[in-house]
């Protein structure tokens, strides 16, 4: 074992001698994921920017000019009133996202349209490709503002709406005279209470008293934070440091596998193959020693995260600790494999970055999973990079025990083994 | 000591080395020389079972390499015509990494480093990074790295490579110390005059083939002369006729045209040149330059392949 402990501890003094390439492989996820870290933090002081929407009202009823005063209600939009032409010339050059046309008829017809009585208006929405997910979030904002005010409109018993509605069911000879006068007598009814409540605000509004009139959301909403435990805030630095550190550290165990065939190219790997050692000792020292590399520069990261940015093990600690070994295996595993492929340092290089960026993006250390296709999301399930995150988010902030760590874990462990013993067998050993 | 017999290695269908068959004993250098592309390099990787061989052996006393791979590596110190070492760490460090892997370490691995470092003259430099050492410093410590384990046989692959001559020289005093160590060394080089230096016996390559094997002497007893005169020559004979009259005297062997004159090929000196100079006064030509050398392993490898060693 001595030959194989030598490899690894030069090969380690090495590594760690390179400052210039340490510095970067500390420095760069930590300023990266402080980054991340504060952009999607909800903590935040400053709100996010709103999102620049035009409202193109060619209706001009009382209806349409309370939807769009509800979405200019809304904080995260920023609701400009333009003809439509003008808005769509500002969604082309970038200057709007979305321009939503509220066409002619809108206001006499939603109300009935509501329950069937007369077909739907079109509402256009017209928005910028590369902004796709925010025409999600408007599309779900027009529709409560809609709701909302057209519920108002129909159930406040006035307006144009009833109105037609009362003249529809006078106007309505294929109705028998009891039904009609059955529907009258409801309508009748309201008519009272409404005028009744008018009279006496005050009664109106006391506890127990009869509600309002008129349409609202069913509920309201109240966001809960679900974090490791009551009362902890979320830390958004846990998760950007998790999807950091797994991005370059891959991308350091994929560049040792590299440096391994540069080596082949230099008189020291004939030296070290002149020695008395087997394949399986110069090899395994090579993971061994981007294991422990990987792994030193990950409880590095971590120590800075735990003690400039808050971040805690909220779970196992155990877990926690398992989870970076088995991603420290994985990568210098990883690393190993793709020099066994690409053969040449140059062709390795292009492979290498070409398969970093895969992983890293798939797992998610970019941007959520949860924006990709359903089947792109589907393949993240068998993605590496994403059980490092996932295990390191569970034992961090989401706070799960150590039975939470052992699915990451076993996968990736896994997944070394296969590498490493493809990687060994593929390794062209001889010159 | 080592013994390699009938060694073929093919890279599909180029055949690198073809049927090698050489012996280093203990106490002498063996020469291996050629031109690049030899396949001198190859050679040295079968011999340091860098590589298997398509066929034929090698031998360390009686054992076998293909029977143990390990154990003959342990009796053979490789220096890589590459500089192979750690830029960034010491020489000792170098050396300690080296003795590591060849199982050694504790005090004895000290005092092989120390061994090693003394005898390549950089004891007083233990302890500097590599990057700091001139070339001729590396190329030392690149051969002591071999040493370490004190190997039975070194194989030294074209070592003085960009090295300034006061360092090769230093390289040559360690080599011929090794030699009387008992140390089989065998040393690969395109550089006619370090085999003519250093090597006991010389093993001369071309195209994957030794052709020819022995002692320089050996080696020059196979060209039809030793001396070698280069005449600078004015005068009235056509010059078939000049060369027809000069191979006739004693102690000539051999003539041919050049540029500017004739090369005569001479057995004997001092018998040819007194005769040179009668027929030349009687052919009434005029000697306006002479310059002789002696015969070259340059001149046996043109004598045996038809090319110069430097092509």
């Amino acid at each position: 074992m001595r030959p194989f402990w030598q490899l690894v501890r030069t090969d380690l003094r090495l590594y760690f001698s390179n400052r210039r390439a340490l510095v970067m492989n500390l420095a760069a996820p930590i300023v990266i994921a402080a980054f991340f870290g504060s952009l999607f933090g909800p903590h935040r002081e400053d709100k996010p920017a709103a999102i620049p929407v035009a409202v193109s009202d060619q209706d001009g009823s009382a209806l349409s000019k309370a939807v769009t005063a509800g979405l200019a209600a809304e904080s995260r939009l920023s609701v400009r009133a333009l003809d439509e032409p003008t808005a769509i010339g500002q969604v082309r050059s970038g200057r709007l996202q979305v321009d939503i046309v509220i066409p002619k008829g809108f206001g006499a017809n939603a109300g009935l349209a509501m329950f069937g009585a007369r077909d739907k208006v079109a509402i256009a929405v017209h928005y910028d490709p590369s902004q796709y997910v925010t025409l999600q979030l408007v599309e779900g904002l027009l529709a409560q503002a809609v709701m909302q005010e057209t519920g108002k409109s129909m159930f406040s018993f006035t307006g144009d709406t009833y109105t037609q509605l009362r003249a529809r069911l006078r106007d309505n000879t294929a109705m028998s005279a009891a039904t009609r006068q059955d529907l009258e007598g409801i309508l009748d009814r309201a008519d009272r209470l409404q005028a009744r409540q008018a009279a006496d605000p005050a009664a109106a509004a006391a506890p127990g008293a009869a509600p309002q009139a008129g349409l609202g959301l069913p509920y309201t909403l109240q966001a809960d934070e679900v974090s490791a435990l009551a009362g902890v805030p979320y830390n958004s630095y846990a998760h950007s440091f998790a999807g950091m550190g797994v991005q370059f550290v891959l991308m350091m165990g994929v560049e040792l596998g590299v440096g391994l065939l540069m080596m082949r190219r230099l008189g020291l790997w004939r030296r070290i193959r002149a020695a008395p050692l087997d394949k399986a000792t110069v090899l395994g020292a090579r993971v061994a020693m981007a294991a422990l590399a990987s792994l030193g520069v990950m409880a590095i990261l971590y120590a800075v995260a735990m003690g400039v940015f808050g971040v805690r093990v909220q779970g196992s600690w155990p877990g926690f600790i398992g989870v970076l070994l088995a991603f420290s295996l994985m990568t210098a595993s990883l690393g190993l494999l793709v020099a066994s492929l690409g053969g040449t340092p140059e062709a390795t290089r292009g492979l290498a970055i070409f398969l970093t960026l895969i992983l890293v993006m798939l797992g998610g250390a970019w941007i959520p999973t949860f924006i990709f296709p359903a089947w792109l999301q589907q393949i993240t399930v068998f993605v590496p990079t994403r059980w490092a995150v996932d295990g390191l988010d569970a034992m961090t902030w989401r706070g799960q025990g150590l039975a939470a760590a052992g699915l990451p874990i076993l996968g990736m462990c896994a997944c070394a083994v296969v590498c490493l013993v493809a990687a060994t067998w593929l390794f062209k050993w001889e010159e | 000591m080592l013994t390699a017999t009938g060694l073929v290695k093919r890279y599909g269908n180029h055949v690198a080395v073809d049927g090698i068959s050489l012996e280093a004993r203990a106490g002498e250098i063996l020469g291996l020389l050629g031109p690049n592309g030899a396949g001198k390099s190859t050679t040295v990787g079968l011999l340091a079972g860098l590589m298997s061989a398509d066929a034929g052996s090698v031998r360390i006393g009686k054992a076998d390499a293909s029977l143990d791979t390990g154990a003959l590596k342990r009796r053979i110190g490789l220096v890589p015509q590459d500089l192979a070492l750690y830029e960034t760490l010491g020489a000792r460090d170098n050396l300690r990494h080296f003795g590591a892997l060849y199982g050694l370490r504790g005090a004895l691995l000290h005092e092989r480093c120390a061994a090693a470092l003394t005898l390549v003259g950089l004891a007083d430099r233990a302890t500097e990074r590599v990057d700091a050492f001139s070339g001729g410093m590396k190329r030392r410590l690149n051969i002591a790295c071999a040493l370490v384990h004190d190997p039975d046989v070194l194989l030294l692959d074209e070592p003085t490579v960009g090295v300034d001559p006061q360092s090769r020289n230093a390289i040559f005093e360690n080599l011929e110390l090794l030699r009387q160590r008992g140390k089989a060394i065998i040393y690969t080089t395109h550089y006619m005059e370090e085999v003519e230096r250093l090597a006991d016996r010389i093993v001369i390559m071309d195209h994957g083939h030794v052709i020819a094997t022995g002692t320089l002497a050996e080696l020059l007893l196979r060209l039809p002369g030793e001396q070698y005169l280069d005449l600078g020559i004015e005068g009235p004979l056509p010059i078939e006729e000049l060369l027809g009259r000069l191979r006739a005297l004693p102690g000539i062997r051999d003539c041919s045209a050049r540029a500017q004159g004739v090369r005569v090929v001479a057995q004997d000196l001092q018998a040819a040149l007194p005769a040179l100079a009668g027929a030349l006064s009687d052919a009434g030509a005029r000697l306006t330059a002479l310059a002789t050398r002696r015969a070259t392993l340059e001149d046996v490898f043109l004598a045996l392949t038809g090319q110069a060693l430097r092509d």
